[in-house]
């Protein structure tokens, strides 16, 4: 059930992404573009979204299941810090780069854009790294003295 | 600043916002889960493979709304203007930088302002600055 309602999910976002054309990246680049010739339809979709999202988040912030009768699984709030900032203005580079960020990406991987596959495979690589460097850390962090490898600060943003 | 009137979508944008709207709706309050879609892929690349089912499945409706789409009207162009060796890098960075900074535009952007989340409100200010940043420097610094 809980894969069912994933999945439907995913379906209607990925339409929301292709109904309001933010599946192109020449889209996406034409709203980053202050300088240029400017095309605000991106801060459309976020009201859109957001005006949704309100209502749809604070309904469920007073719940402690779901409508499915399973946890409310919601994040908790947390401090803001450097791994955020840092992470925060790396992807905002490469969304700049291409144009691109995960949704559309995959959404648009669907749709049989090549370049969207050499795109999401790149991602991937980049997640990856992020776990392997996340494993090292905490292998620095960890009491075992066999590591000989001094305890690299290059993990952190 | 001039905009560009020939492209602006504003009906299509809102509209195609709300239906995304929904589909945080739907996942928060029937799976109780956000909406982060970096979240959702990354975590099918840790060693334990947490909740794998729902991750894969959310996935999968994003993969195949566009076949569905296309079976009942005309998709919209996709329009990648980068080479493949800058959608390499752009790809490493988005990569990276949504893990470290647990989020992007639907965690943070999207399903983060909506919960009013302080963490959300700062990562989308960051990564829209550095996004006007980047296309600034690429197409009028550089491309001039």
């Amino acid at each position: 059930m809980l894969a069912a309602s994933a999945f439907f999910a995913g379906l209607v976002f990925g339409i929301g992404l292709i109904v309001s054309r933010m599946v192109s990246p020449a889209k996406v680049l034409g709203f980053l573009d202050l300088a240029g010739r400017w095309d605000p339809s991106l801060a459309f979709v976020m009201v859109g979204a957001i005006a949704i999202g309100v209502v749809a988040f604070g309904w469920a912030r007073k719940r402690s299941v779901t409508l499915l009768g399973t946890p409310m699984l919601l994040p908790q709030a947390g401090a803001v810090d450097g791994r955020l900032v840092g992470g925060g203005a790396l992807f905002g580079v490469g969304w700049g780069l291409a144009g691109f960020c995960p949704g559309p990406a995959v959404v648009a991987l669907g749709a049989g854009q090549p370049k969207a596959l050499v795109f999401v495979v790149a991602m991937l690589a980049g997640m990856l790294l992020f776990e392997f460097t996340e494993r090292m850390r905490a292998r620095a962090k960890a009491p075992v003295p066999i590591q000989t490898a001094q305890p690299s600060r290059d993990a952190r943003c | 600043m001039t905009i560009d009137w020939t492209s602006f979508t504003p009906w299509s944008a809102l509209t195609g916002g709300v239906i995304i709207g929904i589909a945080a709706a739907m996942l928060a309050l029937l799976n109780g889960r956000v909406a982060g879609i970096s979240g959702i892929v990354g975590g099918l690349l840790r060693p334990s493979f947490p909740d794998f089912t729902w991750r894969v499945a959310f996935v999968a409706g994003l993969l195949v709304a566009p076949i569905l789409y296309a079976t009942v009207a005309t998709l919209p162009p996709i329009i990648v203007e980068s080479g493949y060796p800058v959608l390499v890098i752009a790809g490493l960075l988005v990569g990276v930088g949504t893990r470290y900074g647990a989020g992007c535009t639907s965690g943070h952007g999207v399903c983060g302002l909506s919960r009013f989340s302080l963490r959300s409100v700062v990562a989308t200010v960051v990564f829209m600055i550095a996004g006007f940043a980047t296309v600034y420097v690429v197409r009028h610094v550089i491309g001039t």
